[in-house]
């Protein structure tokens, strides 16, 4: 589980805080969501979660303990993060690349264990990656580099994994593909905080949804508590409509034009 | 299968340096080779040669191939970079400064002569660094280049302005830093240069895990439980200690770092401990070509080993920059 308490973010030179105050949890067997407008603090709970901001109030605790007490490697047992863009410097084979998801589990020396061996093929298999295991990975086309980096999480063998937008540049088929998949690892008993701008995929597949805006959580709670349209609209500063969907019942997002002045002829 | 490239390499080290000894001013058999590296054979002028001249000259070349190879290595995997290496980042150049000064301050000790030059190197970047920052491109990896190429030449010039003003002795070894060579090449140079390479060498390998994590990125590292920023600056410091112990002995070999890791990963895929010992054998194996040719091409005339890495390194380098996207 990882649960932020009072979580105060604030980059150095900026008046205004990143993050204010926030406190919600992602507990194990559940999906949640983080969502809200451009500059709202997501991007900023994930670098909080990974120790690459310091903290100017409040805790990220994972797994009962404060992140900032636990030694990196402790961390990385514990969490594991897909970050928003990542390219290995050097293409590598997908099945190297997945196994460096070991990392926190390895010791300086000393080939991969049975235990490492059986880690990795199983977060190929759960991936729905094993097929590419022997391409390389400046090969695979932006879907399956997506479902790749999962795998390389997934082989961290965590209680928790974090991602930041997974689905950037990804078409429906593989946004829902992947959606499918973080739903799946949370069914499996995993933590899964998932941080999103494809409102109408959280409302879909979420357990849990937080909206923040402007550093501050606004709402927290199922989908169909949260994404109300007054909400949405006051947040995203934009006019919406939220409708329920006939087929499965979760709330649907549709952002309006808004009316313009006639364009004069000339 | 999988141990053929280190076979290979290890066979065409082999060969290079049996050439190296056999071939020169004075061509040697085999035989005679064997001979006098043995203490069988009863040829005095083959046992001078090959004892006292070659031999101790074809392992510092092997040395400070194997060293430039490592670092070269290191640093592109720290840097994320395929054109990052010692010479091209103003490391080699660094290096040469401190040495050169240290020697034009009547220094003569091989040990203190080495600490200046990774006095120089150290320098040379943190001045890369703060350059790069000063430019706002600290992250970009080719302004990192860039400002590598900067601190470099202003190394050289540094280098010209102690010749300017120094003794002829002082003026010798500078040129004999900027062009590179293992001609003067001695046990004391070997021992260096050794110690360096299995400390460091062995500090490296065994944090070649965190070097394969760190080449995915800092977000990534610091995910996969890796201090991206510390782990950066180690690497960085141990690389450019490499580097500088190669020019305390040889002066400036450039492009060596460059060209082996890219022949190394291409044999060995991307890990980095195995790339790193491939390049340690390609490196070893390039310099101690290139040494051969250095001395035999325009023979009796001897070329700088420092010109013959540079003629192979810089077609290479502008190939590798087409492949910058």
């Amino acid at each position: 589980m990882i649960a932020f308490e009072g979580v105060r973010v604030r980059y150095p030179g900026r008046s205004e805080d990143a993050l204010t105050d926030v406190s919600f949890f992602a507990p194990q067997g559940t999906l949640t969501a983080v969502v809200g407008p451009n500059g709202s603090g997501k991007s900023t709970l994930v670098r909080a979660v990974l120790g690459r901001v310091s903290l100017a109030g409040g805790v990220v605790r994972v797994g009962g303990d404060p992140a900032s007490a636990l030694a990196r490697r402790t961390l990385a047992q514990r969490v594991a993060v897909v970050t928003q863009r990542e390219e290995p410097a050097f293409p590598m084979a997908v099945r190297d690349y997945v196994s460096l998801g070991r990392h926190p589990w390895q010791p300086a020396w000393g080939a991969p264990t049975g235990d490492d061996e059986a880690a990795v093929t199983r977060a190929l298999r759960d991936a729905a990656v094993h097929a590419l295991a022997e391409r390389r990975t400046d090969s695979l086309s932006g879907g399956e580099w997506q479902r790749v980096r999962i795998a390389r999480a997934l082989a961290q063998s965590t209680g928790t994994i974090v991602l930041d937008e997974p689905t950037t540049f990804l078409d429906i088929a593989h946004e829902m593909a992947c959606f499918e998949l973080l739903s799946a690892l949370a069914r499996a008993g995993r933590a899964v905080l998932v941080v999103s701008h494809q409102l109408n995929l959280v409302a879909r597949f979420a357990d849990r949804v937080v909206l923040l805006s402007r550093g501050m959580l606004v709402a927290d709670g199922p989908p169909e508590e949260v994404m109300r349209g007054e909400t949405l609209e006051r947040v995203y500063e934009w006019p919406l409509v939220v409708s329920r969907d006939p087929a499965v019942g979760a709330p649907t997002l549709v952002p309006l034009r808004k009316r313009h002045a006639p364009i004069p002829h000339r | 299968m999988r141990r053929r490239p280190w076979f290979i390499l290890l066979v065409v080290l082999l060969a290079t340096s049996i050439m190296a000894l056999m071939l020169g001013a004075t061509s040697l058999s085999p035989g005679s080779v064997w001979g006098a590296l043995v203490g069988s054979g009863r040829d005095e002028t083959a046992r001078l040669i090959v004892r006292g001249i070659r031999l101790p000259r074809v392992v510092l070349a092997m040395l400070v191939g194997a060293a430039l190879g490592v670092s070269g290595t290191v640093l592109q995997g720290t840097l994320r970079n395929g054109l990052a290496e010692p010479y091209l980042l103003g490391v080699s150049g660094g290096a040469a400064v401190g040495a050169v000064l240290a020697v034009a301050s009547g220094i003569s000790s091989p040990p203190l002569i080495a600490l200046a030059a990774f006095g120089g190197a150290l320098l040379a970047v943190a001045g890369v660094l703060a350059l790069a920052q000063a430019s706002g491109g600290a992250g970009d990896t080719r302004i990192l280049l860039m400002a590598g190429v900067v601190i470099g030449a202003f190394a050289n010039a540094a280098i010209m302005v102690v010749m300017a003003a120094a003794s002829p002795d002082v003026t010798r070894n500078a040129l004999w830093w900027m062009m590179g060579s293992v001609a003067a090449a001695g046990w004391r140079d070997v021992t260096l240069l050794a110690v360096s390479l299995l400390v460091v060498g062995a500090a490296l390998l065994s944090r070649a895990r965190a070097l394969d994590v760190l080449a995915l990125g800092a977000d990534a590292a610091d995910s996969l439980g890796v201090d991206a920023t510390r782990a950066g600056w180690l690497f960085f410091v141990l690389a450019s200690l490499l580097a500088a112990s190669t020019v305390a002995v040889a002066g400036l070999v450039g492009f060596v770092g460059l060209m082996v890791p890219h022949l190394a990963r291409s044999l060995a895929g991307s890990r980095a401990r195995p790339t790193m010992v491939l390049s340690a054998l390609a490196g070893g194996a390039l310099v101690v070509a290139a040494d051969l040719a250095a001395r035999t091409v325009r023979a009796p005339a001897e070329l700088p080993l420092g010109a013959v890495t540079a003629l192979l390194g810089v077609p290479f380098f502008l190939w590798r920059l087409r492949e910058i996207r």
